[in-house]
């Protein structure tokens, strides 16, 4: 009877205690923005009594912003395709070349800026687009598509610019439309700049698509399973298309906001950008097999890597103590991926 | 009485391998038809021809007497023909109404919908509510869960559900119960008679000779890429019905071809 007692008790606490981790799991489950979230807000709040003022004040937090504003950018487009279960190696070639066009456009062929940057936003479209009908009718691999391209894009790049890089003060005097992203405005110690506004409506634009117009529901499905998909009605081949030419689109605002962000265009610019937006969508909680996630997650993925960055080199840390750590929350990002999607049963 | 679905000399080649070969059927309002064969048989190459799947070399489907040419299952849907694929065809991670509605989303009306193209999520959500409850599998709690949440009984609820509350004309059931429990395959089976009673036919592809001869009026037997014979589950036993399929009996002459 004693011994049933204990166990009953026992029986009970255990499946409290379950309960609570289904719960957890079932919010994680609704909201996969939450942990990136709360990594967000802890590490802000951790940099913030270590280093106080230094880096809690509307300068440091704002400048954390224009340091993202660019992977902030091109994560987005990062994640349209990853949630379509793709990946995106040629995000960073895309901008840079898109940039290039802007540039030399305008100082090669004596362009009006605005022609020149409608030009080189044709151009990333373009380049996205002839991804999209790879992936979609060609049926390859996204991973090998974009590999391919990275690398045309590149050299492209290289040839075109001969690898040439046009000065700041040159575009300053003749183009500044190039630079507009590099617009700063400063409210009461807090500095913005038009890069940083663009980055933020974008993020907030395509959370609306992405959840509430019948497009962004596709891309979630296809993501998910693309065959269930295309039976249940969904045109997935334009889906797929129109994501990657999107993709495409948004990272030559993002070559645009590079100009604006560095002054100059530079050909080697912006040869990290497809490692480190991949890294803000996996911090941000999005899966990499396609169909979950939020983009707002990748914004916060973003702020997690600049608030880790600033925050150690304010502290005076050996700059590879930022990958170290980021390294480990990537691997700690994809294992708790793995487990929400595990479904209890 | 004219056949509401019917299908006249179907022909499917794929290489050498004639799955279809000069085929026949015919389905009736208000019945449910079953179609059984042995693996190989061409019954999945026919089904397929009918939901717009697979395009038929030679032959015509006809849809309510009128010939049609379905290019894709996207088109037999638009006429009237639902498929509930064994596989269900549903996004798991999406919400029940979200995959309910995929393909065929309700906007809002007024500006937000035709300028912003706002989804009317309360809207569908609603509608979806219905249609479950409706079919008495609102034993679900939550219309945001997502499907992956469901047991495989429900699945299969709420891809019937899908398919009863936009398909007009025709339902296609692929293995509905393959994948079930007894438990789930009874309700699946309840279902299947609560969506007949409503005067939707049903075409209902199985290997399970029980649930065939419990809910079928006619079973529509193919060997060999055609139709072998249509028989009445109450005129033979499950036994001989196996026996046509493989071969080993011949059915008697006034079944063969026509039902």
């Amino acid at each position: 009877m004693v011994a049933n007692a204990t166990d009953e008790t026992h029986s009970e606490v255990e499946s409290d205690h379950n309960g609570i981790i289904r719960k957890f799991h079932h919010l994680l489950h609704q909201t996969p923005a939450l942990v990136p979230l709360i990594v967000l807000s802890l590490s802000i709040m951790v940099f913030g009594l270590l280093l106080g003022s230094k880096f809690f004040s509307p300068f440091a937090l704002t400048l954390i912003l224009q340091q993202v504003q660019i992977v902030g950018i091109v994560g987005a487009a990062q994640t349209l395709v990853i949630l379509t279960a793709g990946i995106d190696l040629s995000v960073g070639a895309i901008m840079v070349f898109s940039s290039v066009i802007m540039g030399q456009f305008t100082f090669r062929y004596g362009l009006p800026p605005s022609v020149a940057v409608a030009c080189g936003l044709l151009c990333g479209s373009l380049i996205g687009c002839i991804n999209g009908w790879l992936v979609a009718k060609m049926k390859l691999p996204p991973f090998i598509v974009t590999l391919g391209m990275w690398q045309i894009a590149l050299a492209a790049n290289f040839l075109y610019s001969a690898n040439e890089t046009i000065r700041s003060q040159d575009i300053a005097a003749e183009a500044p439309l190039l630079q507009l992203f590099g617009t700063k405005f400063n409210i009461g110690g807090a500095v913005f700049t038009v890069g940083v506004i663009f980055m933020v409506c974008l993020v907030l634009f395509l959370a609306y698509v992405l959840k509430h117009t019948a497009w962004g529901r596709h891309v979630y499905a296809v993501g998910d399973d693309r065959e269930a998909a295309g039976l249940s009605g969904v045109n997935v081949n334009f889906t797929l298309v129109s994501v990657y030419t999107i993709a495409g689109l948004i990272c030559a605002f993002a070559g645009w906001a590079l100009i604006g962000r560095i002054g100059s265009v530079s050909p080697t610019s912006g040869q990290l950008a497809n490692i480190e937006s991949i890294t803000a969508v996996v911090i941000g909680g999005i899966s990499l097999f396609g169909g979950r996630g939020s983009i707002l997650g990748m914004f916060f993925g973003a702020l997690i890597v600049g608030v880790f960055s600033l925050g150690l080199r304010l502290m005076g840390a050996d700059a590879q103590w930022t990958y170290l750590l980021i390294g480990t929350l990537i691997i700690v990002a994809v294992a708790l991926d793995q487990w929400i999607r595990k479904v209890a049963s | 009485m004219e056949p509401i679905l019917e299908a006249r000399g179907l022909v499917k080649r794929f290489g050498r391998v004639t799955a279809l070969d000069n085929c026949d059927f015919e389905l009736y309002p208000g019945e449910i038809l079953g179609v059984i064969g042995d693996n190989g048989a061409g019954k999945s190459t026919l089904i397929k021809s009918l939901s717009g799947a697979e395009i038929p070399d030679e032959g015509e489907v006809f849809l309510e007497g009128e010939a049609v040419n379905f290019s894709s299952p996207i088109d037999a849907r638009k006429a009237g023909i639902e498929t509930v694929y064994q596989t269900l065809a549903m996004s798991p991670a999406l919400a029940i109404a979200d995959n309910m509605f995929m393909g065929r989303e309700i906007r809002k009306k007024g500006l937000i919908g035709q300028l912003f193209r706002k989804l009317d999520h309360s809207g569908m959500q609603k509608i979806a509510h219905e249609k479950l409850t409706d079919l008495g599998i609102m034993t679900i709690q939550n219309i945001n869960q997502a499907v992956e949440t469901l047991s495989g009984g429900q699945r299969q609820g709420v891809a019937v559900a899908r398919a009863a509350a936009f398909g007009s004309k025709v339902i296609i059931m692929d293995e509905p119960t393959a994948a079930l429990g007894v438990k789930e395959s009874r309700r699946v089976l309840d279902l299947i008679l609560d969506v007949k009673s409503r005067g939707i036919p049903i075409i209902l592809i199985s290997h399970n000779m029980p649930h065939v001869f419990e809910v079928s009026d006619r079973i529509h037997v193919h060997r060999l890429g055609r139709r072998l014979c249509v028989i009445k589950p109450d005129d033979f036993s499950m036994s001989d019905a196996v026996a046509f399929m493989t071969g080993a009996k011949k059915p008697p002459s006034e079944f063969v071809g026509t039902a």
